[in-house]
């Protein structure tokens, strides 16, 4: 294989198993700020036990987040050294800003949450779970402007093959930067909510922190409703932003060959990849309807660039097709979910109980499938319009390198979900008790100064 | 000034601050399985790092972020040029990442996360040092500023040699810091690597003084004819002298602060031999990339100005208010 094809694989593997953790910290935070809060109201010992659990989850999560982070930052110079230099104008500052504004502060404060609470004041110590939550959402805001740059580059022109910057504000607020950052943490705290689900489920199946877990269960359930309502009203912004400014990926989104009116909607099917029109069930004039609010609207098709143009487009339709479902189908538990829970009858019906360990699953494929549709519909652009992802692979390094290193990488994300798994299961297992002696947790003072 | 040599100066300040604060992390985790004898000392040298070594990691973070915008040539180059050392790097940094969190929560797995612990800390103290040595000798560039060299290239006697006084350094630094912050025996095994370590440093940094003079003139001569080179040797030598004069009246604090000094003076020695240039071409200096040739527009620079004004106090006040909370000493004595 070449370079590009290798270095494309690798990029892939990466970033999907960074965003595998990346939405769930982010989840898991938002139920660290309500459980520490809840503990710092109450001072109760339930209470400042159950805020300590939920830390404990975070911050396994969090490490593996950070380190497979640093991957990223490397990747773009290390791989990706023609783009490097491209955008290194517009694309570099909002990474400097994401370590100045973000990343300090998170790794402050998650320090005083892990080992501080004997050292600070109990509302400085609650105050930190909220730095931390800031600062995880800053980062987030931060590579979504860099990567909105990459999906609707603004505020720059090109200057001797590269991007110059001419108007910062008008860079990192590109049309897509807003939908997709609101998007992105909607999605995640649906993620979170559906994790806070599972865990209180399955201390519900087996009997055991029953109030913890009813407690849980009610606050895992009522963020997933609400994040899951909210997403198909935020993806709607989002696909209306797509539609105007980035037309071929809606049209690969919708198999939509011909630029037309009365543009029809897919719900399942495939592409006829040879003609860009999708097969299957379509609801005729919806996405008219959705893009501007009439049937009459116009919609652009496939046809409106070259072939040479063109996104992958099974892999675009079919990616987006599964997020849609998906998150329907997360409407739908979270739903029966909540009013099971609150008429009271969730812990007599089994199998709905059963079946909530697992229904993290779905928003973390949504999640995946999403961020696929999202960039490979992009393709061949690597800068929508600007720089194909051909012309931005590193000239001087040898595909053996690259292939090696993708090595390494397989063994070594193993090995790291393996212990993420391991750290997970024990403190599920254990459960929101009292832990004896271990530093990290925060669980036991570890200084006689 | 203009902004890309404010920018130079910025970037060399966030990789000191790394060197200095990352580095005593990088050096207890060097000394980690020689220096800590049982399970509780093994907690005291971890603890004595817990809540800091994420925060100083970040330092790295934000100077490769702040190259990549200031510099993006520089950080094409560097990064795709020295591929697999950086990757060494990364798969380091990952390792060191994850082990101390993991392995407070999965105490059967102690072995593997004690072992990536050391691992991820010393591949990369010695690592940076030999990629320090590389640009201060200059790299093969080609006409268009491309790494023209292989990974052997990184691996000559010079570049190794930095590497080791690097390594040797972060190993001197660590055992200061573990000096200050942990107590009884594994304290007093602290001291005394320190010491032995602190003199190992000065006869490497004695050896590299001669061959940086034959082996890297041109760096050589900027160091020796620029009152900014001059000062960061005078430093160093301060550093040394100010640590040796703590060991001897019993300062932990002395010593330790010498040792920082003496860190952050090896980058500003290093940043003083290379510029106008970031990195310099081995034999042709019209091919070295530098701060006229390399840097962002004026428009990005100045942009960035404004975020590091706002950011920079910031994380000087994070830094200092973490240190503050965990000052002192980690008990080994038991719970």
């Amino acid at each position: 294989m070449d370079v590009l094809t290798l270095s494309r694989i690798q990029f892939a593997v990466t970033i999907a198993y960074h965003f595998l953790f990346v939405p769930l910290s982010l989840g898991l935070v938002l139920m660290l700020v309500i459980a520490q809060r809840r503990a710092y109201r109450s001072g109760t010992q339930e209470d400042d036990l159950a805020a300590r659990f939920w830390l404990r989850l975070f911050s396994a999560t969090f490490a593996i987040g950070v380190a497979t982070g640093i991957t990223m930052e490397f990747a773009f110079g290390a791989n990706w050294a023609a783009y490097s230099r491209f955008v290194g104008d517009i694309f570099g500052a909002p990474l400097a800003a994401e370590g100045l504004f973000a990343f300090f502060l998170e790794s402050t404060f998650i320090g005083v949450l892990l080992f501080g609470r004997e050292r600070v004041s109990r509302r400085a110590y609650y105050v930190s779970a909220w730095m931390v939550f800031i600062g995880a959402h800053l980062s987030a805001l931060w590579i979504i402007i860099a990567n909105s740059w990459q999906q609707t580059p603004a505020g720059y022109i090109v200057q001797d093959g590269r991007a110059v910057l001419t108007d910062f504000f008008a860079a990192a607020f590109n049309p897509s930067t807003l939908p997709r950052f609101f998007h992105t943490v909607a999605s995640t705290w649906a993620m979170g909510g559906f994790m806070v689900v599972a865990v209180a489920a399955y201390y519900l199946i087996r009997h055991e922190h029953v109030a913890f877990a009813r407690q849980a269960l009610r606050t895992g359930l009522t963020i997933a409703l609400i994040m899951s309502f909210a997403m198909p009203l935020i993806g709607h912004w989002h696909a209306v932003q797509v539609a105007e400014t980035q037309p071929v990926k809606i049209a690969a989104f919708e198999g939509l060959s011909a630029t037309q009116t009365d543009a029809p909607m897919s719900i399942v099917g495939y592409i006829d990849t040879a003609t860009g029109e999708s097969k299957g069930i379509k609801i005729p004039g919806l996405l008219s309807l959705l893009v501007g609010f009439n049937t009459n609207t116009t919609v652009v098709g496939l046809d409106s660039v070259p072939r040479t143009d063109w996104p992958p487009l099974q892999a675009t339709f079919q990616t987006y097709h599964l997020m849609v479902a998906l998150g329907m189908l997360m409407i739908l538990i979270a739903l029966v979910g909540l009013y099971l829970e609150r008429t009271g009858r969730i812990e007599g019906v089994r199998w709905f109980l059963k079946l909530l360990p697992f229904a993290p699953v779905l928003p973390m494929l949504a999640i995946q499938s999403g961020w696929a549709a999202a960039e490979i519909g992009r393709q061949p652009w690597i800068v929508t319009g600007e720089l194909r992802t051909a012309d931005a692979v590193s000239a001087v390094v040898p595909a053996g390198q690259v292939a090696a290193t993708l090595a390494v990488f397989v063994i070594l994300y193993t090995v790291l979900y393996i212990g993420w798994a391991r750290v997970m299961f024990k403190t599920l297992r254990r459960g929101p008790v009292e832990i004896q002696a271990s530093a990290s947790d925060g669980a036991e003072p570890t200084s006689a100064a | 000034m203009s902004p890309a040599q404010i920018w130079f100066g910025l970037v060399a300040i966030l990789l000191a601050g790394y060197a200095v604060l990352d580095g005593l992390d990088l050096g207890i985790g060097a000394l980690y399985p020689f220096m800590a004898r049982s399970e509780t000392e093994r907690e005291s040298l971890r603890n004595a790092i817990g809540p800091l070594w994420d925060g100083n990691e970040v330092w790295l973070i934000t100077g490769a972020g702040a190259l990549f915008a200031a510099f993006p040539p520089v950080y094409a180059t560097v990064f795709s040029g020295f591929y697999l050392a950086m990757m060494l790097v990364l798969f380091s940094l990952i390792l060191r990442a994850v082990s101390l969190e993991f392995r407070a929560h999965d105490p059967a797995w102690s072995r593997v996360w004690d072992a990536a612990f050391f691992v991820g800390s010393a591949l990369p103290a010695l690592l940076f040092g030999v990629a320090v040595g590389a640009i201060m000798r200059g790299v093969p560039l080609t006409s268009s500023g491309e790494f023209a060299g292989s990974f052997l290239t990184l691996l000559d006697p010079y570049s190794l040699l930095i590497g080791v006084l690097g390594l040797v350094a972060l190993i001197a630094h660590g055992a200061s810091w573990a000096a200050l912050k942990t107590d009884g025996a594994l304290a007093e095994r602290s001291r005394r690597v320190r010491s032995v370590a602190g003199l190992a440093f000065v006869v490497l940094a004695v050896l590299a003084t001669v061959a940086t003079a034959l082996g890297a003139p041109d760096s050589w001569h900027n160091v020796v004819s620029r009152a900014g080179g001059l000062l960061f040797v005078g430093l160093l030598g301060a550093g040394v002298i100010w640590g040796r004069i703590g060991m001897r009246r019993h300062s932990d604090i002395m010593a330790f602060l010498g040792s920082a000094l003496s860190v952050v003076s090896l980058v500003g020695i290093w940043a003083a031999g290379i510029f106008p240039a970031l990195v310099p071409a081995l034999g042709n200096s019209a091919r070295s990339l530098t701060v006229s040739n390399s840097a962002a527009s004026d428009t990005a620079l100045r942009a960035m100005l404004v975020i590091a004004m706002i950011g920079v106090p910031l994380v000087l006040g994070y830094t200092v208010y973490l240190y503050h909370t965990f000052r002192g000493r980690e008990s080994s004595a038991g719970y």
